[in-house]
């Protein structure tokens, strides 16, 4: 453990303006516990009376190792990890993680699996945006947002624990398929939360989209360009608020997503309020595509029958000695992978969200690293924080939705 | 209520002092609003609508340690939070308590490596560990009432 230290504007010189080293600007430390830092990031804040003259973003805080701790496990076991890494977005860890492994094993999944996972994976970004909708309504002063949100939240959660048996660390997503077979409630449950979101979001639309306060506190502020979110890579929401249309669920379709019909929503203005505007389309157009994944959910198995990497199911272990050579085999030492490197990626509520893959040929990974949303996103605060009052570097943090998880690791 | 009829014309109530102090700090104790991790999204779900916490006399959370009474760690603690931890725990005002949320801030959980802490209580004591990964909310407001045990058990001669 470090000991804490005073630190002096001398030794912060490369950081910060002439200005603060004579003392005519002032230093504010923001975070790393701070309500409003969305977990433990920490701003280090050049202020001009109330206006921020630059903005240092301090990450590090949540620092897991979880790269480095996944070389020492095999496959199977890494991807526990993979969970823990952006916490409102696991479902989609754990697939993109999949989607690396299948590529570098050249591994089939059964259709049945392919619609489970889109519909699991629309549902928590529903999840994730719902908790954004929420703390960063809160930050504004809009309390009771965030009960309704974590209302709807809970409802997403116990689809989940019905499918996982865990409300957010599921890991059911698995190289090959899933875990098991959703439970017969599973189809009930996500119908009646169909039935139920679109009044629910008119609700939350109708509480914040005309109120003065949100407009006062969300127009034209942190406004970045389209030119500006490709020159700092920021993905997701926050270039297509800025009006470009790029979606990795379009642009490079996995788990069959071609094959649905949805939108991707846009807007120009790239302040904070189009980032809402978007975050809140883009809920509408999941529940889009859960619909007709739910319409076209077909029968059949949820794993590949490869039993080289995937383990067979209980009910052969007791009959067959093959499968339980395999099982025992699959859990002792796991299974080993060919020499490569893949990369796979997926569309994150917060953007893209890519996993390189690097093999040996053994059964632990050699090298996995994770190209995170966040972390990109966060690298646009000073730039859309320069010039803004204190109080709208918090609804600029908020707006950018990070997770501190993803962009630490 | 019928503590009129307790206390008769006299306006007087008999408690012992240990009782009543105790009693007082577990129904209002002001939980540090510090999140972390993973956990810190199940703790708001805690003090949502559906779970409520505010039952229980916690639900103001305050931001300022030198307002709290209880510190929840709720997540994995890195080396370089840990002195930050640290801190914010001895800026609190005592009486203070400490519940690890969590298997991270427990034991160090799934994260047996370099970055996290093996466990809070390497820095600082804790009264309370709630396991689950991350806890349920009932698994986090089981943990609040354990800890109003302990405090209920608590005597004047310890407080000194």
């Amino acid at each position: 453990m470090t000991e804490i230290r005073e630190v002096s504007v001398d030794e912060l010189r490369h950081l910060v303006s002439d200005r603060a080293r004579s003392g005519e600007t002032m230093l504010l430390n923001m975070g790393p516990q701070h309500p409003s830092t969305h977990g433990v990031l920490r701003l280090l804040l050049e202020l001009d009376g109330e206006t921020v003259v630059s903005c240092i973003p301090d990450i590090g805080f949540l620092h897991t190792g979880v790269e480095k701790n996944m070389e020492s496990k095999n496959y199977q076991q890494a991807e526990v990890m993979t969970d823990r890494l952006d916490y409102l977005n696991p479902i989609g860890n754990n697939l993109v993680y999949s989607l690396a492994v299948e590529k570098l094993l050249d591994l089939d999944v059964p259709e049945r699996a392919q619609v489970i996972r889109v519909i699991l994976a629309e549902l928590t970004r529903i999840n994730s945006h719902l908790v954004w909708v929420g703390t960063s309504a809160l930050d504004l002063g809009a309390m009771s947002l965030f009960l309704y949100a974590m209302r709807e939240r809970e409802l997403i959660l116990d689809i989940f624990e019905m499918c996982a048996g865990q409300r957010m660390m599921t890991t059911y997503v698995r190289p090959g398929g899933l875990w098991r077979d959703v439970p017969v409630e599973f189809e009930a449950a996500v119908r009646d939360f169909l039935a139920l979101m679109p009044a629910r979001l008119d609700e939350y639309e109708r509480l914040l989209n005309n109120n003065p306060l949100f407009l006062e506190r969300t127009s034209q502020i942190g406004i970045i360009s389209k030119e500006d979110c490709l020159r700092y890579a920021a993905t997701g929401p926050v270039l297509r608020a800025a009006g470009m249309a790029y979606d990795l669920r379009k642009a490079r379709p996995y788990s069959g997503y071609e094959t649905y019909d949805f939108d991707i929503p846009t807007e120009t203005a790239g302040d904070v309020r189009a980032r809402y505007l978007v975050r809140m389309a883009e809920m509408r157009q999941s529940l889009r595509i859960i619909q007709q994944g739910m319409d076209r959910l077909p029968y059949g198995p949820v794993r590949s029958n490869n039993r080289k990497y995937v383990p067979p199911p209980r009910s052969e272990i007791g009959v067959s000695m093959e499968a339980l050579i395999h099982h025992f085999k699959l859990w002792t030492e796991g299974f080993s992978a060919p020499q490569g490197s893949v990369y796979a990626t997926i569309e994150s509520p917060r953007g893209e969200l890519g996993v390189f893959l690097e093999s040996d040929g053994g059964p632990k990974p050699y090298r996995v690293h994770f190209r995170t949303p966040t972390f990109p996103n966060l690298q646009i605060m000073p730039l859309l924080s320069r010039g803004h009052f204190v109080a709208d570097v918090v609804a600029i943090i908020g707006s950018i939705d990070i997770v501190l998880g993803d962009a630490d690791r | 209520m019928g503590i009129e009829q307790k206390a008769g014309n006299m306006g007087v109530v008999t408690a012992r002092l240990e009782d009543v102090i105790n009693w007082s700090r577990t129904n209002s104790m002001w939980p540090m609003l510090f999140g972390l991790a993973c956990c810190a999204i199940e703790m708001m779900a805690a003090q949502a609508a559906n779970y409520d916490m505010s039952r229980f006399g916690m639900e103001l959370m305050r931001a300022s340690p030198r307002q709290s009474d209880l510190m929840i760690v709720a997540g994995r603690v890195s080396r370089k939070m840990a002195p930050v931890l640290r801190q914010l725990y001895d800026q609190m005002p005592s009486p203070k308590w400490v519940i690890a949320m969590g298997d991270c801030a427990s034991c160090g959980g799934v994260f047996n490596n370099y970055a996290v802490v093996q466990g809070v209580d390497e820095i600082v004591p804790v009264d309370v560990y709630v396991a689950g990964c991350p806890p349920r909310p009932e698994g986090l407001i089981h943990g609040v009432m354990t800890l109003h045990e302990k405090i209920k058990q608590e005597k004047l001669k310890t407080w000194a």
